[in-house]
């Protein structure tokens, strides 16, 4: 359904005819109005809000409706420090979301840690409990990453097949949408992180 | 419930039915920490009556990042970056607080220029500063996103500045014990200048907007009074405590810098309601550009960094100091003890929106639950300085 004949098609299109398929239809339907949820953790939020004002604009990217309920969002933009407090809460905000729901993790701080690794209550990065698909680096990043982070989202969404073997994570039913929310232990957040979402990067030596 | 129906004649109806069938069962509300009007993670527990708030507990904690701890493990320049990350919408402020701490434990002096730029740049900071709380607190109020869109946009233009002087938006780490990191050249100057005397006109702009707004009068007057007595017995600091009348502003009462050489006036409150809050918040911006103005006449060429600071290897003597400065938020301090050793020994910060928050449930008693928020909103607070 996606091998359309693009000689054909432009041929088509040169007659008044448009031709597609239901998942580009679907795909850029869904990659052009995503919205984000409203959720703003430290600094990194800062420019967040800096990115959807006046002068950058995230609205010409179809990101401009700001949800403050989960419910309605699509995005989780983790903006900032993710302390041990929070952590939990921020597991259940993505939980509440619908799917299909995507999460950027924004600036140092939610990729690792940042600047306040060696904080006792500092969570070293959010991706040990809830999925990321894209990471920006940046102590806070500009507000061209992010859109740099939007566009990059739009096109991970625009890839994302309707049908057969490779199919998008949340048509998969055996795909979870809800991850387990951790709990306060006596030292620490227990589990430590999520082992069937933590993938922590192995570094080889020679 | 032992409520039977009653007839409909309203003549025997009880009054405030309301509140007499809620009487003893108040409904409790946790607000936050995700929530678009919390500025933040901050949540507040509220018990409600109808709508009317009886009890407010603030739970703080959710951006602990163990700023003090890491502070005493790190060498004193270490600590500068850091401190740029408490109050991130006034990294300037926060600089030049540390330093001045840091300056008074080692003794040190700063050049003539150094403090020009100092000023220039702390009182673009409280243009920035107080400009996005106007914006943030009348989307609170449900002014949603213009007032906001126009706050950013003056904003961003003082960034720009912070940028071409800094090579950062927000995070400057611009300040240094004895001076200041980079010159600002004579290009710069011009520049912000031109950024200054464009501002009055969207304060103008702004006044006109929101000054006699029937909607915001409603929302604002008469709305969390804060007495002059318990702001001062709660060391309340900053235009939340002018707001209530209190001649108190730290660039007045220490004369830090080199404030005392300019002619600059403090607008003062009355009432100490949340529209109090709001309009000395714009009163200040107009002084800040009177600063500036001067500023930009007085400041001379010269060195930028006292040549004797050694930059590698800084130990100050045995001691303690407190510095403070009046950042656009109220007093913000930062307590050092040394031993002797590169690390503090201990590293304290008194944020001014941690205590200015302590009162949030003596102003909120008795009023509607959407009051809280604009209540909040002026108080103006910062988590990462209020959780540190
Ligand atoms: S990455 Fe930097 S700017 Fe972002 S939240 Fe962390 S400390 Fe703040």
């Amino acid at each position: 359904m996606s091998d359309i004949d693009e000689e054909l098609r432009s041929e088509l299109q040169r007659q008044g005819i448009w031709v597609t398929s239901m998942q580009e239809l679907y795909n850029w339907g869904r990659k052009n109005s995503i919205w984000p949820l409203q959720f703003g953790l430290a600094c990194c939020a800062i420019e967040m809000i800096a990115t959807a004002a006046s002068r950058y604009d995230i609205a010409r990217f179809g990101g401009e409706i700001f949800r403050p309920s989960p419910r309605q969002a699509d995005l989780m933009i983790v903006a900032g420090t993710v302390t041990k407090k929070m952590a939990p809460q921020i597991v259940r905000l993505y939980n509440q979301m619908p799917d299909p729901k995507y999460v950027i993790s924004m600036g140092a701080c939610a990729i690792s840690g940042g600047p306040f690794k060696q904080g006792y209550n500092v969570l070293k990065g959010i991706d040990r409990y809830i999925p990321v698909d894209v990471y920006i680096p940046g102590c806070p990043p500009r507000p061209e990453a992010l859109l740099h982070a939007f566009m990059e989202l739009q096109r991970k969404i625009d890839e994302q097949k309707l049908t057969g073997a490779g199919k998008a994570a949340h048509l998969d039913r055996t795909h979870p949408s809800e991850f387990p929310v951790p709990a306060f232990g006596a030292h620490d957040l227990e589990p430590a992180a999520n082992a069937d979402v933590f993938r922590p990067m192995k570094i080889e030596r020679t | 419930m032992t409520t039977t129906i009653q007839t409909l004649e309203p003549a025997e109806r009880p009054l405030q039915i309301m509140s007499s069938r809620l009487e003893g069962e108040l409904l409790e509300v946790s607000m936050g920490p995700q929530h678009p009007s919390t500025h933040g993670v901050f949540r507040m527990n509220v018990a409600l009556d109808g709508e009317i708030v009886r009890k407010l507990k603030p739970v703080f904690g959710y951006l602990h990042r163990n700023h003090e701890k890491i502070g005493e493990n790190m060498s004193y320049l270490g600590s500068m970056p850091y401190t740029d990350r408490l109050d991130y919408f006034c990294s300037m402020t926060n600089n030049w607080a540390y330093a001045l701490s840091v300056e008074k434990l080692a003794g040190i002096e700063v050049p003539e220029r150094a403090e020009y730029l100092r000023i220039i740049l702390a009182e673009l900071t409280r243009l920035q500063n107080h400009a996005s709380l106007l914006g943030f607190l009348l989307s609170d109020m449900g002014a949603w996103g213009t007032p906001l869109m126009y706050a950013f946009r003056e904003r961003e233009k003082i960034l720009d500045l912070f940028e071409s002087l800094s090579g950062s938006r927000m995070m400057c780490d611009y300040m240094r014990f004895g001076g200041c990191r980079v010159d600002a050249s004579a290009d710069w100057l011009a520049g912000a200048k031109k950024i200054v005397d464009a501002f009055p006109k969207f304060l103008d702009e702004f006044e006109k907007l929101i000054v006699e707004n029937e909607i915001l009068i409603a929302r604002t007057q008469e709305v969390g009074k804060l007495s002059a007595d318990l702001a001062i017995s709660a060391g309340i600091t900053g235009p939340m405590l002018r707001a209530c009348g209190v001649n108190y502003d730290i660039r007045k009462v220490d004369g830090y810098g080199f404030y005392p050489r300019f002619k600059f006036r403090i607008p003062l409150g009355e009432h100490g309601d949340t529209y109090d809050r709001l309009m000395m918040r714009a009163l200040e911006m107009r002084e800040s550009i009177g600063i500036l103005k001067q500023a930009f006449e007085q400041i001379p060429e010269g060195p930028i960094m006292n040549p004797k600071v050694k930059i590698r290897g800084f130990r100050p003597p045995v001691g303690e100091a407190y510095g403070r400065i009046e950042a656009p938020k109220g007093e913000l301090g930062f307590y050092l003890i040394s031993d002797g050793s590169p690390n503090p020994y201990r590293y304290r910060v008194r944020p001014p929106s941690f205590i200015n928050l302590t009162i949030l449930e003596d102003l909120c008693l008795g009023h509607t639950v959407a009051d809280v928020m604009v209540i909040l909103g002026s108080v103006d607070i910062v988590m990462g300085e209020v959780d540190r």
